[in-house]
């Protein structure tokens, strides 16, 4: 299996050092670090409330650390929202996947980055290239292969779970130049379904994106990360490589149940 | 459990039955459904049908019973003209209630505006110009407090307004000094500030500027929200405001301004009230508040946000036209007309609960 060219000494792509958070008197991120490389798949675990969410937040914009420092291929970054991690070229797939169920999966697929008509109907009237935003819409949801959908103009409030998981995927898939992060992203899809996307996990790495991936699916995990980023208590307790640990030993390193012996991977 | 899967497509153990499965990916389920489903279904998927739906069937039953006195040319442009106040300010109301919020002010600013409109033309005898410009920027500031509390303050729509609804008001009292201006005098000085009540006459149909206005606010608007991102915005603020701000919409920025836009409108809708009733009175346009949310909840859009169209208020404000009218006409005492539209809202709303549990 490809390690991915995470040759120690190289730049992180995207680095965290000691990011804090806290809500009144919970503390959600305990100086926690991060670490992903150039082309990797990143899998990030931990247990219910370790942390996890708040540090993909962090890194996607959705949530300004209290205090710490976040590194984009060396340079120090600052993002006060997620449009700037989007700008970066970081795309998030959110566990409530982010959609607005009352517009079409195309407005889903564009909001926030509609493209203009050309000339001055774009520039003046500021009016929607409708009929581009649909045809790229459709060709990635194609290239996904991962549903068939009536009309591209189709609400989203009336597709299913996993259609709409599929609809998130695409959109961050679709845009995501540098970094993928995908929380849960199999979470609502079927065996087949989820087999789908781990194959697109795997496309978009072989593009030289980089993914963090979320998830308490271990097999997935193991299967297709390159390494693995335990998250216990609002920090990184270590990171593994999965071929040389089982998946007990991870669930016993998230939970507490052993302490792992200093070995970064 | 350290052996890794490295063949795709069948990675895991489990999976590798999948071939011999199904390869279909999904299909939609053809299922018999009865005729009240599928006009359920219509109605969801054509919100602004019901209000099309209710306003031809008003126009039909009062046209039968009441007669050519309803259904004449001249009657029927009468009803636009009675519109117009409604028409304008019920677009400002859309914008707020698609993004889930509501606008008890919009009466209240533009009748200030208007009051501010004649004071300046008028008693200060300023160009009609410039106290136009000013009224249209008191109307965007008063727009900003509302903007202001319902951002930054974070406080509830509903209270914020409520509460701006009665500093306007108060204001327009103090400003105006409860004193009205005659129409003869507007007329006399500044005619500008009238102007949208000029009639146009069309083949014994009776329209003025105003009316015209109105229906060009409504085509901008409904262009700005359908064929432009900031209007799909608007939809997606009232919808879901967590996603739309993890899409990456500025969703603070988008309430602001829809705000100060609103504002901007009601103050449009000063000049058309000005043209309407020709004097200019602090008492005036007292029920706009209300028609404005009755217009916007009868054309179907949902005060629960991120539903609604333009073109529904209009149909709900011409809705609630043609009832009063037609029951004007058939002699029935204004209190019946009263009792009518009240039933209209609740009906609307119970309408849009039904439309909302279509099973998809």
């Amino acid at each position: 299996m490809n390690a991915g060219p995470n040759v120690p000494g190289t730049v992180p792509l995207l680095q965290a050092r000691g990011l804090n958070k806290r809500y009144g008197r919970v503390t959600a991120l305990d100086h926690a670090d991060f670490d992903l490389y150039q082309g990797e798949i990143l899998a990030v675990i931990g247990d219910n409330g370790a942390g996890k969410s708040s540090l993909i937040r962090a890194l996607s914009g959705a949530l300004v650390p209290d205090a710490g420092e976040i590194k984009l291929a060396g340079k120090p970054v600052a993002f006060r929202s997620p449009l700037d991690a989007q700008a970066a070229g970081i795309e998030t797939v959110y566990q409530t996947l982010a959609l607005s169920p009352s517009l079409s999966i195309a407005d889903n697929m564009f909001l926030g980055r509609e493209l203009r008509r050309p000339g001055a109907l774009g520039t003046f009237c500021r009016m929607l290239d409708r009929k581009a935003m649909q045809r790229i819409a459709r060709e990635k949801l194609t290239e996904l292969g991962l549903m068939t959908v009536q009309s591209i103009n189709q609400r989203v409030e009336t597709l299913s779970g996993g259609q709409r998981q599929g609809v998130a995927v695409a959109r961050a898939a679709a845009f995501g130049s540098r970094v993928v992060i995908m929380d849960e992203p199999t979470a609502a899809l079927g065996v087949k379904e989820s087999r789908r996307v781990l194959d697109l996990i795997l496309d978009v790495r072989a593009r030289g994106v980089s993914v963090v991936l979320i998830s308490h699916n271990m097999p997935h995990v193991f299967e297709i990360a390159d390494r693995i980023h335990i998250h216990r208590l609002g920090r990184r307790l270590t990171v593994i490589d999965p071929k040389a640990y089982t998946m007990s030993d991870a669930v016993a390193f998230m939970t507490g149940a052993r302490a792992p012996i200093d070995v970064a991977a | 459990m350290t052996d890794i899967g490295t063949s795709r497509p069948a990675a895991q153990a489990f999976e590798l039955v999948l071939d011999k499965g199904e390869s279909r990916v999904v299909e939609f389920e053809v299922r018999a459904r009865s005729p009240l489903q599928k006009l359920q279904h219509f109605l969801h998927a054509n919100p602004t049908a019901v209000p099309a739906i209710v306003l031809l069937l008003g126009v039909a039953a009062f046209g039968f019973t009441v007669g050519p006195r309803f259904l004449s040319m001249f009657n029927l442009s009468l009803i636009i003209q009675q519109v117009t106040i409604i028409g304008v300010i019920g677009a400002a109301q859309t914008l707020i209630v698609i993004t889930a919020g509501i606008d008890l002010s919009v009466g209240a600013i533009m009748v200030l505006c208007s009051v501010i409109m004649g004071k300046l033309a008028v008693t200060m005898g300023l160009p009609a110009p410039i106290a136009l410009l000013v009224g249209v920027g008191a109307g965007a500031g008063c727009g900003v407090l509302n903007g202001t509390l319902v951002t930054r303050l974070k406080l509830p729509p509903f209270i914020v307004t409520l509460g701006t609804w009665s500093i306007f008001f108060a204001l327009n009292l103090w400003y105006s000094a409860s004193e009205t201006l005659r129409s003869q005098e507007v007329a006399k000085i500044a005619p500008l500030l009238q102007a949208l009540g000029t009639p146009v006459n069309v083949l014994g149909a009776r329209f003025t500027y105003g009316s015209f206005f109105m229906l060009g606010l409504v085509a901008l608007i409904w262009f700005v929200l359908n064929r432009t991102a900031f209007g799909r915005h608007l939809y997606a603020v009232g919808d879901d405001p967590d996603a739309a701000r993890l899409a990456g919409i500025r969703t603070d920025r988008i309430l602001f301004s829809v705000y100060v836009i609103a504002g901007v409108i009601c103050a449009l809708g000063a000049w058309a009230l000005i043209g309407r009733i020709g004097s200019i009175s602090p008492q005036a346009g007292q029920t706009a508040n209300l028609d404005s949310i009755t217009a916007v909840v009868v054309g179907g859009a949902s005060l629960f946000g991120g539903r609604g169209s333009i073109i529904g208020t209009l149909i709900g404000a011409l809705i609630v036209g043609v009832f009063r009218n037609g029951l004007a006409l058939s002699d029935v005492d204004v209190l019946w007309q009263e009792f009518a539209v009240g039933w209209l809202i609740i009906i609307a709303v119970a309408l849009d609960q039904w439309i909302r549990k279509v099973s998809a």
